[in-house]
This record gives structure tokens, sequence and C-alpha cells, in this order.
């Protein structure tokens, strides 16, 4: 008898996300359902507003991927009208980029997705010289695992695990019987996952020096960057570098080895293996180094053919609404996307419970909609974006940023290329597309340095260029890579005044509900198939979801709300 | 005015509390981390200084944060971005924050919680029986209300964020609106505000302690929560729920570019000489004269910088229904009828408002001018 699973909230991640699977007589999963209980309507807020206010807007959409959407929406107005950026705001812009792929990979990997990997009570149990044995056997510069260091985290974990009350790490999945790290091995993670905290503050330093704050920095302005005084003051510029290096430094030495480590402990685990989910990949080319220059290239892989890598086409893409919480069912291109609320509801039934028992909840109406998530697709079919399809589309072009580093991944680890396509390789190519990042990012600072020897623009004038309005109308886009994959901002400008805008994210793409056919996106298609040790304890299910990163709030956008007038707006000069 | 004697009496209550944790305190904890007493002292009299409060406080400080160990903690996501938590993370002075972090017992919290689905909510309602009256609850994002409450379920029976947040709130001991949208409803709520978003306050009876920002820096979130231990009763507060003691001060009152203001010196466009020399933002659309926040004084990430430093100006982000009314960000309040660059006046369509007659210092010295004397009037 078949019997279902709910996971509502999935915790560690960004934003309200619900997982209802439907498992066997044997715990296997033969059917999946992913959907976010959230919807906000940002894009429908930013209509009738000033083009260079957009970016301001949508970077609400997230504050945790807190520069994407910013720039996403910077960078869609400056398309629309033509304008176009001096290289030293470009270069700028990657700066800040970089330190947010690092701050967002190591706090998900540590803070958010190593619970999922460590069992940090077992830590415990460890013994603090064999652990610091043990780091030797992934780097050659452990980084804070001597002996010492090792036996106070050991100690800290001590006193916060007799006081009996966990706090925030109450209630978890310990002792669940697919954890494969030793209790050496957890008691490094341990001692990284504390390091980390300190590590993301500094990382986020380094964009709040060109960007004012971290979340939702403030130096971004359609045609530039406003931090002109902090790009000629050389002991800025100093301040980004080393505390760029410092992170490098936890970046190579710490998460790196942890990785390694952990993908030779569960290479036998077969719930993070041979997943891929959805089998077609989809990148986009981002960070600009040089003038003529770029970290990772755009492509599409097919069915999970490495041996070729198309270009990408952006007439193909379309958003359409079957299962989602939305009144216009057809696939549309974002530039005439649509999206009138249609909210119809959970509905009554039930599910297993922590204690193993059937009850009463609320569940997803699976036959209707279940989401506020719509479905985007390429040529009708569902993507997989994110780090794994990054660096796989960039490996089978054969970037020379990432091919070596792919290849010593594979020797370390003694994987197959093939043992990639899963949850462990999806958590294995962050930390990869991390270290690539972090080792390149400053070629991208010693551009800038050279370039304003010679030329200190750093913003362009606020003026569209006429030859790009057809019929009264700008249009534009940003399409580029972000943390959690290929994001794109769609806008229409018109009168002066935002006239649609539509933001197709990362998460929409990878946590899709099924479309008008039926298919799921990868979320849903990854969980196919899984065998759940434990019913009352679901920690594959959520293992496998953070190993995309999800960030929901980002997925929940919406459009067009019929019957607005949004000229009424007024702006009350007394507060 | 600051009660010395109110102090003392908190804290010899605080210290009759029931303990959460009886074999820690954050002096032993920094101990284990390598921290000396005096470094302590040194973050004690900090916070005194960040309070406000006379150095003579400062071992009442070390003291509050001691006990703080009794405090539950309960943060709720609303509709938000996150964003707020993020800051909270941010927090500073290493290990000693994060140790606060620990410290206050946080028993439910989705971004960083363990737990997951029917564990993470059974936590929830463990913490709301075992702590009534005793847990702060802190709230990040605006409340879909109404007919559009819906919009948010949380939980495998579905609750709404309005019941949550309602039913959390009856219980606690006191209720921080953490960040713009809590407060003021933010982004979700500006026109034409689509899911019905509210903030804390339109929720619950009881007196909610506003803490905006977009998001609040990190020293806003952990210097009121200190302020709750030290006090027993709520801080003092501005018309809009606000803690004085960060909101007390205009953006502009303490601004690192006010010299250039008062010599008429302004950044005419961005980039430009005025730009690299530090000139006055007003009139590239900075908000700081309008706005009420402690940002000039303490900036963000442990003081790296904030927006006017990093050559952008102020959007008013912790004033109620900045995104209606300080829009568009990057021209002056003063010139809302200004002239765009696809010379149809975009504020044709979107404000009916002109007020381009007055000059533009005229317009910055009356604003303040209205906002003291209202202060005043309401007060």
């Amino acid at each position: 008898m078949s019997q279902k699973i709910i996971v509502d909230p999935i915790t560690r991640i960004e934003g309200h996300l619900r997982v209802e699977v439907v498992v066997d007589d044997d715990n296997i999963v033969k059917e999946a359902y992913a959907g976010s209980t959230l919807w906000r309507g940002i894009e429908t807020i930013v209509k009738g507003r000033d083009p260079r206010d957009a970016g301001f807007m949508t970077q609400r959409i997230c504050g945790v991927c807190t520069f994407s959407h910013y720039k996403a929406g910077i960078v869609a107005v400056e398309n629309a009208l033509g304008i176009i950026p001096p290289l030293n705001a470009l270069l700028t812009r990657t700066l800040m980029n970089a330190a947010l792929f690092l701050h967002d990979h190591i706090v998900h990997f540590y803070q958010l997705h190593g619970l999922d990997w460590a069992d940090v009570v077992s830590a415990l149990s460890a013994d603090p010289k064999k652990a610091s044995d043990e780091a030797f056997k992934y780097t050659s510069n452990p980084y804070a695992t001597g002996a010492d260091k090792l036996l106070e985290v050991q100690q800290r974990l001590k006193i916060f695990v007799d006081k009996g009350n966990l706090g925030p790490f109450a209630n978890a999945y310990y002792g669940h019987p697919t954890y494969r790290l030793t209790p050496e091995e957890n008691l490094i993670v341990l001692s990284h996952y504390l390091e980390c905290l300190r590590i993301q503050r500094i990382i986020a330093q380094c964009m709040a020096i060109f960007g004012a704050k971290n979340p939702h920095p403030q130096s971004l302005t359609v045609g530039g960057v406003t931090c002109v005084m902090d790009l000629l003051n050389p002991s800025r510029m100093g301040e980004y570098m080393s505390k760029f290096q410092e992170v490098q430094d936890f970046v190579n030495h710490a998460y790196y080895p942890d990785l390694v480590m952990a993908g030779k402990a569960y290479a036998n685990e077969a719930s993070v293996l041979n997943d891929i989910g959805v089998n077609n990949l989809f990148t986009f080319q981002e960070f600009q180094l040089g003038k003529n220059e770029w970290l990772f290239e755009s492509g599409i892989i097919k069915n999970g053919d490495l041996s070729k890598v198309y270009e990408v086409d952006e007439n193909k893409i379309t958003e359409e609404a079957t299962h989602s919480w939305y009144v216009d069912n057809e696939p549309l291109h974002p530039y005439d996307g649509k999206t009138n609320p249609n909210y119809t509801g959970l509905i009554d039934g039930d599910s297993i419970d922590h204690h193993g028992n059937k009850v009463n909840s609320k569940v997803f109406d699976t036959k209707g909609k279940y989401s506020w998530i719509k479905a985007p697709r390429y040529e009708g079919n569902p993507m997989q974006v994110g780090p794994l399809a990054n660096i796989v589309v960039n490996y089978a072009k054969g970037n020379k940023n990432v091919v070596g580093v792919v290849d010593e991944f594979l020797k370390e680890t003694g994987l197959p290329l093939d043992a990639v396509f899963s949850t462990l390789g999806r958590t294995a190519m962050r930390c990869l597309e991390a270290k690539i990042v972090a080792n390149n990012a400053l070629r991208a600072f010693d551009n800038l340095v050279e370039n304003l020897k010679v030329d200190q623009t750093t913003c362009a004038p606020y003026t569209p260029d006429t030859s790009k309005m057809v019929n009264g109308e700008y249009r534009g886009r940003y399409m580029g890579h972000v943390p959690r994959g290929t994001l794109s901002h769609w806008c229409r400008i018109k009168n002066g005044v935002i006239e649609n805008w539509q933001a197709v994210v990362p998460s929409t793409w990878n946590a899709s509900p099924k479309d008008a056919n039926g298919i799921g996106g990868s979320y849903e298609q990854c969980l196919i198939g899984l065998k759940i040790a434990d019913v009352k304890q679901p920690l594959e299910i959520i293992r496998k979801i953070h190993s995309y990163d999800p960030c929901i709030a980002c997925a929940v956008h919406v459009m067009d709300t019929k019957g607005n007038n949004l000229s009424e707006y007024k702006v009350n000069i007394n507060l | 005015m600051v009660d010395y004697n109110q102090i003392e009496s908190r804290l010899v209550a605080l210290e009759k509390l029931p303990s959460l944790n009886s074999n820690s305190s954050i002096p032993k904890a920094l101990e284990k981390a390598g921290f000396s007493r005096r470094d302590f002292m040194k973050w004690a009299g900090a916070m005194t200084a960040f309070l406000a409060l006379p150095a003579s406080f400062t071992p009442m400080v070390a003291k509050a944060a001691e006990l703080a160990d009794r405090l539950p903690v309960i943060w709720l996501h609303m509709a938000e971005c996150t964003g707020c938590s993020e800051s909270l993370l941010r927090s500073d002075t290493p290990t000693i924050d994060s140790l606060i972090f620990d410290y206050i017992s946080l028993e439910y919290h989705e971004t960083v919680m363990a737990a997951a689905g029917w564990q993470a909510e059974e936590n929830l309602e463990n913490a709301i029986e075992k702590y009534k009256g005793q847990y702060v609850l802190m709230v990040e994002g605006g409340i879909p209300c109404g007919d559009k409450e819906h919009y948010l379920t949380i939980g495998p029976h579905a609750k709404t964020g309005y019941e949550l947040s309602k039913k959390a709130s009856e219980n606690a001991y006191a209720i921080l609106a953490i960040g713009t949208c809590s407060s003021f409803g933010g982004i979700q709520a500006a026109r034409p505000n689509p899911s019905n978003a509210q903030p804390l306050s339109k929720v619950t009876d009881k007196t909610v302690i506003n803490v905006p920002g977009c998001p609040p820096s990190e020293k806003n979130i952990v210097g009121n929560v200190l302020q709750l231990l030290l006090f027993k009763e709520l801080p003092a507060l501005d018309v809009y729920n606000r803690p004085k003691w960060a909101y007390g001060l205009r953006i502009h009152d303490l601004c690192e570019r006010r010299g250039h203001f008062d010599a008429g010196e302004f950044v005419q466009s961005f980039g430009d000489e005025g730009a690299k020399n530090g000139y006055c933002l007003y009139k590239v659309g900075c908000k700081g004269p309008y706005t009420f926040n402690n940002c000039s004084r303490e900036r963000f990430n442990q003081h790296t910088s904030w927006p006017i430093q990093a050559g952008h100006g102020c959007i008013g982000c912790s004033e109620p229904n900045f995104w209606d009314n300080m829009g568009p960000f990057e021209e002056p309040l003063a010139s809302h009828k200004f002239d765009t660059v696809f010379g149809l006046g975009a504020d044709s369509v979107s404000d009916k408002i002109g007020i381009g007659v007055l000059t533009l210092t005229g317009v910055a010295i009356a604003a303040h001018a209205v906002i003291a004397s209202m202060k005043k009037n309401e007060e």
C-alpha cells in the first residue's frame, strides 16, 4: 500500500517550499511533487515605475543571492535602452559577483547543506588527534584542524549538547542510517562549520567594500557603478584583495578537501548517486574578467549527451502554468508573460507523520494546480540549471578554466565522470565552481587596476539609444549565471516607465511543477526511485532537494494582475 | 531617561528566572573560545556606547549578556527575501556575536534550524508551549492578510502565515518586527500590494517594536535583543514604534557628506568630478534628510561601508511605504516633476504632484522642519 510523505517546511533554504512524495511498500518513491506556498508579486509591483528603480525592487526578490537580481534588474534596463557601462563598472560588478558566489556556496555547504552529510552529534566520540591526521589525507595544508583546535571544538559541542537544549539543532535526523562520515570526519566538518561563520562575514565585507552593504548592496545604477571613490582609493582596493585571498584560502584548504572527503565517503551511498533529475543542462556566460574575456561560457546539453553542446536560442524559452496557481496556462515567451493569480488551495488528505502514524493533513491537489512556481521550458523541455549544469557544459566545451579542475577532482575521489550526474555531483560541482571563481576572480581585479591607470570613468549617462525603440517601446533582458543557475530578467519600457517585467530564475527551472505534458522539473524527477530508509526521518529527500540550494522567493514570481490602474499611483511628498 | 535602579532590579529579576543553560555562560564559553574577560568587557563597553548609555552602565551590559541565555527566541519567516536573517548572520565581532546567536536559544528559525517538516512544526509548537510568556518573537516579512491570507501557508497542516504569527504573538514576552517588511509591509505591500501584505502590527493587538531597514543592520537586530534584557519595559519608541536609540536621528544629521550639502557642493551625475570628490548626493536622489536610522553612525558589515560612502544616495528604506513615497530613488523628492531622458516626464504617468518650483536646498531644509515638528507633535 502506498503512503504519502510530506516535508513542509523544507528548512535551511531561502523561502517556503513543500515536497510531497508517494512511496510504495518498499519505501521507494513512485511519485514526487514540489511546490512553493508563498506568493509576493514583485513583478506586478515594478510596473509603472521609473526604469532606474527596477533594479532596487527586483533586488528584494532575494536577500540571499543578494546581488543577482539587483544586477539583473539594472542590466535588463541597460540592455533595453542601449546604455553601455564602462569597463571599470563591468569589472567592479564582477568583483562583487565573485564575493556573492563564494558567500553563497560556502554558507550553503556548511550552514545549509552540511547537516545532511555530517552527523555533528557523532563528532562527540571522535579522537581529535586522529581527526587531525585524517585532515592531512585531503590537503597538505589543512584549515583549522590541529588536534588542539579540534579538541576545543569538541568541548564546545559537548557543552552545547550537555545543556540538553539544542536550540536550532533540535529534533534533526541524527543517527540516520545513511550518514557516512566517521566521527573524526564529522569533527573536521564541524570545525569548518564554525570557521565558516567567520569567513562568510569576511566575504560579505568584500561585497560591501564596493557595494556599501551586504545583504542588499547599493552601488549599481543604470549605466555603471557609483563607488568611484572606493575604486580610486588604493587602500580600499587592497582591502578587497587581502580579504578575498583569506576566503580563497578557506575554499582551497577547508571547503575543497571536505568535499573530496565527503565524495569518497559517499561513493557507495545509493541515495545520493545516479539521480540526474532533468538531464537537459542549461548555462549562460558569466564573470567578465577583461575586455573580451569571460570565466564561464554559455551552452546547452540535451539528454545528458556530452558530445555536443548547443548554442542558446533565447526565443525558445517559454513559461506555462498548467499546474501553477495562475489563470493563463499557455506557454508564453517571457516578454509576453502573463501571470494572474488563481489560488485553488491545498485539499484534505492524509500522510505519514514523524511518529509513523497516518494523520490528516493538507495535501497538494496534484490533478490540478499545486504551486506558485511556474513551469519554464526550453523548446518545450524542462532544463536543469545550477553549478552542475554550468561546470558540465563548460567541461564539455573544453573551457580551460574548468577542465583541469574537474579532472583533478575525479582523480582525487576516484569517481567516474558519470557520478557527477547525481546529488553528490550537484554538491561537488558547486564546490568546484567556488574553487574556480576563488582562483580566477582576481584576474578581473588586476585588469581593473590596469584600466584605472588610463581610464577613470565608472558610469555612462542615462541616455537611451532611440534607435532601439520599436513602436514606442524598448525591450531588453539580462541573461547570465548566478549561484543557483541560469537567471534571466525580461523587461519592456514604454512612456518612460516599466510596461512589463518577467524574471525566469534558476529555482523556477529546477523546482518547476509538472507541465501540460505531465513532465516535472528536476526536483521532482530526481526523487523518483529514491529509497527512503525511515519514513519518519526523510533525510534523503531534504539532502537531494538541498543539493540544488533552493531559493524559493526567487522562484515565486508573477505578473500582470489585470485591472490595476497603475497610472493612479501618487507620490506623497509629506511622508 | 535611563534609570540605573530600574536596570539593576531587572537584572536581579532575571537572575531568579530558571536558567535554560545552567552549565554555560557567555564568559565561560568565551574562555573556551580563547577570549579573555578583558575582551568580553571591551565588547560590553562597545555595546554600551552603541545603545547610547553612559559608560558607567558597562558592567550592567556585561551582566545582561551573561544572563542572555534565559531568553528563548522564536523567529518566523513570512513574505520575505531572507535578507534580515542574512543580516543577523553578519553579526559582528567574530565568535562573540555568533555566541550570542547560539546563546539566545534560538528555538525556531527556518533558515538555520536542522529539523524540517513535521519535526520543525513540532519544534515551534513545543517552544510556544514551553516558554509561554517568556520568549521573544522576531518576525521577518510582511504578512498576507484578509482574503489573500492563504498566499502563504507553512507546514503539513498548511497553517497560514497570518495564523502562525498571530498565535506566536499571543504568547510572546516581547515582539520585534525585524525589517521593513514586518514593520511596515515592505516591498510586497508596495502599490498595488497584490498579496494584501500587512505589517505585523496589523496582526496582533500587542505592542510591536519595529526594527525597520531593508535589511536592518546586524547591530540594530542584536542591539534590540539586548535592550529587552536591560529594561523590563519596552524601549522608548518613536511615532512608528521604532526604538529611539537606533532611529532617533536622520541619516542626514551625521552624514559624512553633510559639509558638502551645507557648502552647496553636489554630485550632478554619477561618476562626475563631484562624485570623485565625495560631494553631497542630494541631487542624485539621496533621501537621507527624510530618513531616520543610524546608518551614518554605525554603517554595515563591521563598519565596512554604507550607501553614501559607496556613492549612492539613501533610498529611505527604514521609512514606512518608502517604496511608494521615496521613488524614483535617483531623483530628489524636490524635483518629482522631473524631465526624463524620455523627454515627456515619466511622472506625468506616475506622479501628479509637482513641486518643482521649490529650490533643492530649500526643500531639504523645509523637510527637516516638517519632520522635526511632526515628531514633536506626535510624541
